[in-house]
């Protein structure tokens, strides 16, 4: 399966449960996503995100907490400039996938949301076309006709997704037939089969049951060896599960960014402790 | 595009297959819509336009007098228009005289007081009356309405009320009153539909205040429900009103088409949409198509501004698209 | 004291009874002429609604017998015409108004749409007729479709734009984060999610412009023979309707009254149709 994913960064095999991410943070071996820059996100006059300098591990989990409104879904979408769909955005900073700034002038929005794919709260699937079409939808009209081709990356997304042994038969039907947490792994599918390298989560699993919900996070942990995965929750538990660095904002700062283990047994910010230990937000 | 470079390398992956963005495609479909967006202003020009250029000549001949006078009279070519004004005022204020008081009742029997099960049907059977032709309902008022009116109603207003001037003289049938029963039948459904959306549109919270001191359901319509929307009320009036003004062809097949201004509402009535209908095709001379013309525009004007004013006090009182709920 | 508040109350309580009684005899009025419509329709026309009817020509005064079918044809064919004016500047127009644009811009937009809907259609048959008739010389189907797509611009503009604000717009936000341009998005997702609703107004549209006369008198004009030639006058359902109507003779009655009939039915079976289109969205819209 590793091989599907040419494109990511060079497999320095990370067994990620053996390694400590601790060291792998601060190491120069540690692959680097994302690269933040004193980024700075405007909505109008309104500061939705102040000069936040974070740095995102590749092949590895990174979730972000805050309470709500405190900028993390804004800081997501601006990795793969989705923000910019509410007009009047401003941005300062920059942003570097694997080294190039996203938000250079000659950059394509539409090239980076190939690269960098999207998972929604609310599960999606295009209510119009079956199980296959959505899956293949991205690809079509990206202009990809090849059937064979086509053909391949269903099964080989839908498979990703964990979806295939439920749906192979079944193509044709509507996506909307599916259960919520099927639908929520047929958007994932939907987002693998265009091959990105990062994938985003914006509170993936906050409408569903807890069974769908422990599929998908049983699926991130999966997807983490071959994809860069970043997840914005407002459930601890859910990022404590499954990731390997977590950041906390408040008001659109970065409070803290470090391994998951240390924010949440010993964060070494106040209001980090008191928003973990459920004081406040 | 350097950030697509490290995917172009390898051949066989998505990224090298799928094409390039292009912001061409999307600045050529937002040119495009918008263009079509902008078709109605230009229509709107474009009947002002072609209104004010087919009647130059009249406008420029008869000036003002056109207005206020009332002669029409082709072969000598004096033409005024005041008898089609005053016909098409005093049959559209007979319409609405009828529609305004039956529309409001449907439509507060429709919101607050008809058992819910019998809502819908009404609702779907006003929406279909909505849907009759014009030249059908006109059909219909020939052959099945006039007769009626000549034979039973007329007789008996005129016992009733021939003390008035308004119903007296020697009964034809065909007739200003019988136009304007006509156009108020056309205009039922979109006041009626209008004013219901308006009423929906009233706060619950304002009916539960009013039922709460103990009130009737009639006080608790008039006191919370009819005073809070008589805005949006006058507005579907005046919609009403405007749909009266340009309606042509039933009120054109009832109302007689004589050219004479008359206080008896027994006596025909000719109004400025059904000259154009009647006499557009015959107008022989320049000077005759002219004063058509200007006709025209003197109706599309006069309809303009009406419905401006309605939608304007629409607007004011519920952003549901209303208006549109029967057309 | 005691029994005047009594009274009071009852005076209160039958007030409102009588109102009650007003509007439902309100609502019996409107409808009212809507089932003596139908009535008489079904009386004076169902008579004369055979094989006839839509397969033969109108016969000449005292010939009995005779049909509509060129009439009938004539509308679809001026149907269609409208359809390739109104349909596309109406749905494309919609869709800026509901995606792009400035709120300001589209407000504007918006409401004189409403104003256009109001104008008389008989304006319209005025226009094209400076527009088409006098500049070519000539009655012709062109000019006749041409004012029935004009009509339905501003219905068909609005309905569009309702229904494709109806669109969620977590679809929207899918196909653009998978890096499908806009415009597709809008083609391909969003237009193809209110598809249905898109329909139902197109189809509203055509009920309306269906029975329009007014605006036919002089653009089409009218014809009592078989046309194929789309630069010549052509027949039409309501202009032969009204035409018959007016005349004096009682077999053009009973014609228009078999017309009258045809039309009213195709026009309700439009808005059947309509009907269950709009159920079913109801039915699986999430």
């Amino acid at each position: 399966m590793i091989n599907l994913i040419m494109a990511a960064p060079d497999p320095i095999v990370l067994e990620t449960d053996d390694r400590t991410p601790e060291s792998a943070l601060d190491s120069d071996e540690v692959r680097l996503t994302f690269e933040v820059h004193n980024l700075s996100i405007w909505y109008g006059d309104k500061r939705a995100i102040d000069s936040v300098t974070l740095n995102v591990p590749s092949n590895a989990v990174t979730s972000i907490i805050g309470p709500s409104g405190c900028g993390k879904s804004t800081f997501l979408r601006s990795l793969n400039r989705m923000h910019e769909l509410v007009p009047g955005t401003r941005v300062d900073g920059s942003v570097l996938l694997l080294g190039e700034n996203l938000y250079a002038p000659d950059v394509d929005p539409a090239i980076v949301r190939r690269r960098v794919g999207m998972v929604f709260q609310k599960s999606n699937p295009f209510p119009t076309m079956t199980i296959g079409e959505n899956v293949t939808i991205g690809l079509k009209l990206n202009g990809v006709r090849d059937r064979k081709f086509l053909n391949e990356r269903l099964e080989k997304s839908l498979r990703m997704a964990a979806l295939w042994d439920e749906v192979k038969d079944d193509l044709h039907k509507a996506g909307t037939s599916l259960s919520g947490g099927q639908q929520q792994r047929l958007c994932i599918a939907r987002a693998l089969a265009v091959e990105p390298e990062v994938i985003l989560m914006d509170e993936p699993c906050s409408a569903l049951d807890p069974i769908a919900t422990a599929k998908i996070e049983e699926l991130i942990h999966e997807l983490k060896k071959n994809y860069t995965i970043v997840i914005v929750t407002h459930n601890m538990q859910q990022a404590g599960r499954v990731s390997d660095y977590t950041a906390f904002f408040y008001l659109g700062r970065l409070i803290e960014f470090g391994p998951t283990s240390k924010i949440f047994s010993n964060p070494s910010d106040k209001q980090t402790e008191d928003y973990i230990t459920g004081r406040f937000g | 595009m350097p950030v697509a470079t490290a995917m172009l390398e390898d051949q066989d992956s998505a990224a090298s297959r799928m094409a390039a963005p292009s912001r061409f495609g999307d600045k050529a479909f937002e040119w495009l819509t918008l263009g079509m967006a902008l078709a109605v202003i230009l229509l709107v020009f474009l009947i002002g336009w072609q209104l004010a250029r087919g009647s130059t000549l009249a406008i420029q001949k008869f000036g003002f007098h056109f207005l206020t006078t009332s002669t029409w009279d082709p072969v000598a070519e004096q033409f005024g228009a005041l008898p089609f004004i005053y016909g098409t005022v005093v049959s559209s204020l007979i319409a609405l005289l009828i529609a305004v008081p039956l529309s409001i009742g449907t439509a507060v029997y429709l919101t607050e007081l008809a058992p819910l099960w019998i809502r819908q049907p009404i609702v779907s059977l006003v929406e279909m009356l909505a849907a009759i032709p014009s030249v059908i309902l006109g059909l219909w008022g020939i052959f099945v309405m006039i007769p009626w009116l000549r034979d039973y109603l007329f007789p008996l207003l005129k016992k009733l009320f021939g003390w008035t001037p308004f119903f007296t003289g020697p009964i034809y049938g065909t007739s200003m009153l019988a136009g304007g029963m006509i156009i108020a039948v056309m205009i039922l459904p979109i006041i009626t539909s209008v004013s219901r959306e308006i009423l929906r549109s009233v706060p619950k919270l304002q009916r539960e205040a009013a039922y709460a001191l103990g009130a009737t359901r009639w006080e608790v319509t008039r006191i919370a429900v009819l005073s809070y929307a008589r805005k949006g009320l006058f507005g579907a009036g005046i919609l009403g009103l405007g749909r009266a003004l340009g309606e042509t062809m039933a009120v054109t097949m009832v109302i007689g088409n004589t050219p004479q201004i008359a206080v008896s509402l027994f006596k025909p009535g000719y109004t400025l949409a059904s000259v154009i209908a009647n006499e557009f095709t015959e107008a022989t001379s320049d000077i005759y198509l002219q004063a058509l013309f200007e006709i025209g525009l003197v109706l599309f004007g006069v309809t303009i501004v009406v419905n401006l004013l309605a939608q304007l006090l629409l607007k004011t009182m519920t952003t549901k698209t209303a208006t549109r709920a029967v057309q | 004291m005691h029994s005047k508040d009594k009274d009071r109350h009852r005076w209160r309580k039958f007030k409102s009874g009588l109102v009650s009684f007003g509007t439902l005899a309100a609502a019996v009025l409107v409808i009212a002429p809507l089932g003596l419509v139908f009535f008489h329709l079904l009386v004076n026309g169902a008579g004369a609604v055979n094989w006839d009817f839509f397969t033969q020509l109108p016969k000449p005064v005292g010939a009995p017998g005779g049909g509509m079918v060129n009439a009938i044809v004539g509308s679809l064919e001026l149907l269609a015409l409208g359809s390739a004016v109104g349909i596309p500047i109406g749905v494309l127009g919609g869709v800026y108004l509901a995606e792009y644009g400035s709120a300001r811009g589209n407000a504007m937009l918006r409401f004189i749409a409403d104003v256009l809907n109001g104008v008389p259609s008989i304006t319209w048959g005025v226009v094209v007729y400076g527009l088409v008739v006098l500049r070519f010389k000539g009655f012709s189907a062109y000019a006749g479709g041409l004012a029935l797509g004009l009509i339905m611009i501003p219905l068909i503009l609005r309905t569009t734009e309702e229904v494709i604000l109806l669109v969620p717009n977590g679809y929207r936000e899918a196909s653009l984060a998978l890096g499908i341009a806009r415009w597709k998005t809008i083609v391909n997702v969003v237009m193809k999610t209110a598809s249905k609703g898109i329909i139902t107004g197109i189809l509203l549209a055509l009920a309306r412009i269906g029975g329009e006369t007014a605006p036919l008198l002089f653009t089409a004009f009218g014809n009592r023979f078989w046309n194929h030639d789309l630069s010549q006058p052509i027949a039409a359902l309501p202009l032969q309707i009204f035409t018959y109507a007016i005349s004096p003779y009682d077999d053009w009655h009973r014609q228009a009254w078999a017309g009258a009939l045809v039309l009213v039915m195709g026009i309700f079976c439009i808005n059947v149709l309509v009907r269950i289109l709009t159920r079913d969205r109801a039915g699986t819209s999430t």
